[in-house]
């Protein structure tokens, strides 16, 4: 389990942390509780609930935590915090990085 | 100013470390609460551009890291039951218990199982119906509503073979219990950014007012983090006492009100023991009477377990900013990351782990 080495040698895992900026690409689901988006992440595609973020919409840039969108957020955010995060390593342990 | 040139914005570094030195004419103790802003503070070597006189105590803002000892024990009881799986963040595995974490219980044989979101878990109970699925709910209030959806979410499907180990826990209590110790010495905080995304920042607005403390919401960027300092310097040195916010693109005073719904809806607060500091009243959340069928505990009767830890550490004072790790016997001799006897070993977010990582060699 290569995650558990290099946590314990103190990289650091921020799942419970880490919250990563993604722009939504298309919306499915009618329920508006339970909506739900592919958000790119750079390249990497997930599925996230859009539960706490109804307003969200194709094209809009969100902060994503364990599978829920939290936040919206501006185009230029998502960039900036996207590329700090992957600068200090944090997306590659949470497989938002290659 | 060693890491100054790995800043993304180094000039806006330097000038808001040069801001801090300018403002601050007396010694003061700051106290960041989140663990992810703790490992940027590590990382980034903040403490050494700022003055000297602005002390930065590291909080118990780690979800690893106070999740109790008992918790953890109970988590491997259930893992190892036959007829379960059990599945959890990836953090909660190399927790250690009394004696082994969940990560030993899975190479023993047990069907342990990391998920991305608890989403991905009631999948998983949606796809082995003839398994009990539990999840382990742990986290503060930026990870609660993600939990409450999922139990819902169950609840809703009528799934007959989900549950949830919970132990969630809030930050505001933690913070009072800090202000209210005798020997407290913080005299302002950063509140974590993703927690007040979700909560907004009336909670803290409260605790400035009642304490007469500064707190100043914090993203979890190097530049944030000398950006809060300086708001919460500027502060101190001018007698205010109020709550700011550093990270507008972020929170608003209000929050997220649709996760503050679904978390009212399917969690109510509880006392909660903390890993390294004990029970604090009203500072965690469980899930309600109605969501009992989901309850790990009350579906599988776990019997409470009481267990002790080890007498050397001293993470109850670290965790308030009342010891530096460095100052524990046990720092990087008995304790280190890969055998950690306390809490703030265990994450990379924990105190005493960051500062293991970044300043043993100082
Ligand atoms: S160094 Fe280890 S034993 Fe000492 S306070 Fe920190 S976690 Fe506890």
């Amino acid at each position: 389990m290569p995650s558990h080495r290099v946590a314990r040698e103190g990289t650091g895992t921020f799942q419970m942390c880490l919250a990563v900026p993604g722009r939504v690409v298309d919306l499915f689901g009618d329920d508006p509780a339970f909506r739900s988006a592919n958000v790119d992440f750079c390249g990497i595609r997930k599925n996230v609930n859009l539960a706490f973020t109804p307003e969200a919409e194709p094209g809009d840039y969100v902060l994503v935590h364990v599978g829920f969108a939290i936040s919206r957020i501006d185009s230029d955010e998502a960039h900036r915090t996207f590329q700090y995060l992957k600068s200090i390593g944090a997306l590659k342990e949470e497989g938002y990085a290659v | 100013m060693k890491y100054v040139d790995e800043y993304r914005d180094p000039a806006i570094a330097i000038a808001l470390a040069g801001q801090i030195n300018h403002a601050s004419t007396k010694p003061w103790v700051l106290m960041e609460v989140c663990g992810g802003q703790t490992h940027t503070l590590m990382r980034y070597g903040i403490g050494d551009l700022i003055p000297d006189s602005v002390e930065l105590v590291h909080g118990p803002g780690c979800p690893v890291c106070v999740t109790p000892l008992e918790m953890i024990d109970q988590a491997i009881v259930l893992a190892g039951r036959p007829d379960t799986i059990f599945t959890s963040y990836g953090d909660m595995l190399r927790v250690p218990g009394s004696r082994r974490d969940l990560f030993q219980a899975r190479s023993e044989g047990a069907d342990v199982r990391i998920v991305y979101s608890p989403m991905d878990a009631v999948q998983i109970a949606r796809a082995n119906p003839a398994k009990q699925v539990v999840f382990f709910g742990v986290g503060f209030e930026t990870t609660a509503p993600a939990n409450a959806m999922a139990v819902w979410q169950a609840r809703k499907e009528g799934l007959q073979n989900f549950s949830m180990l919970v132990s969630h826990v809030l930050v505001p209590p933690a913070m009072r219990l800090i202000l209210q110790s005798p020997g407290n010495r913080v005299q302002g905080f950063i509140a974590p950014g993703h927690v007040c995304a979700i909560m907004g920042f009336r909670e803290y607005a409260d605790l400035a007012r009642e304490f007469h403390v500064p707190i100043v919401v914090g993203g979890f960027e190097p530049v944030d983090l000398l950006e809060a300092i300086s708001m919460l310097v500027a502060q101190l040195e001018t007698g205010r006492a109020e709550v700011e916010n550093q990270y507008s693109r972020s929170v608003d005073y209000l929050g997220n009100r649709a996760a503050q719904n679904i978390m009212r809806e399917v969690f109510t607060v509880t006392n909660r023991k903390w890993r390294g500091i004990g029970e604090i009243g009203s500072s965690g959340l469980r899930l309600k009477d109605e969501f009992a069928a989901f309850d790990a505990e009350k579906v599988f009767e776990l019997q409470s377990l009481h267990v002790e830890e080890p007498r050397e550490c001293v993470s109850a004072l670290v965790l308030q900013g009342r010891c530096k790790p460095a100052q524990c016997p046990a720092f990087g001799t008995t304790c280190t990351p890969m055998h950690p006897l306390g809490a703030p070993m265990v994450s990379a977010e924990g105190a005493c782990a960051a500062w293991y990582q970044y300043k043993r060699h100082d």
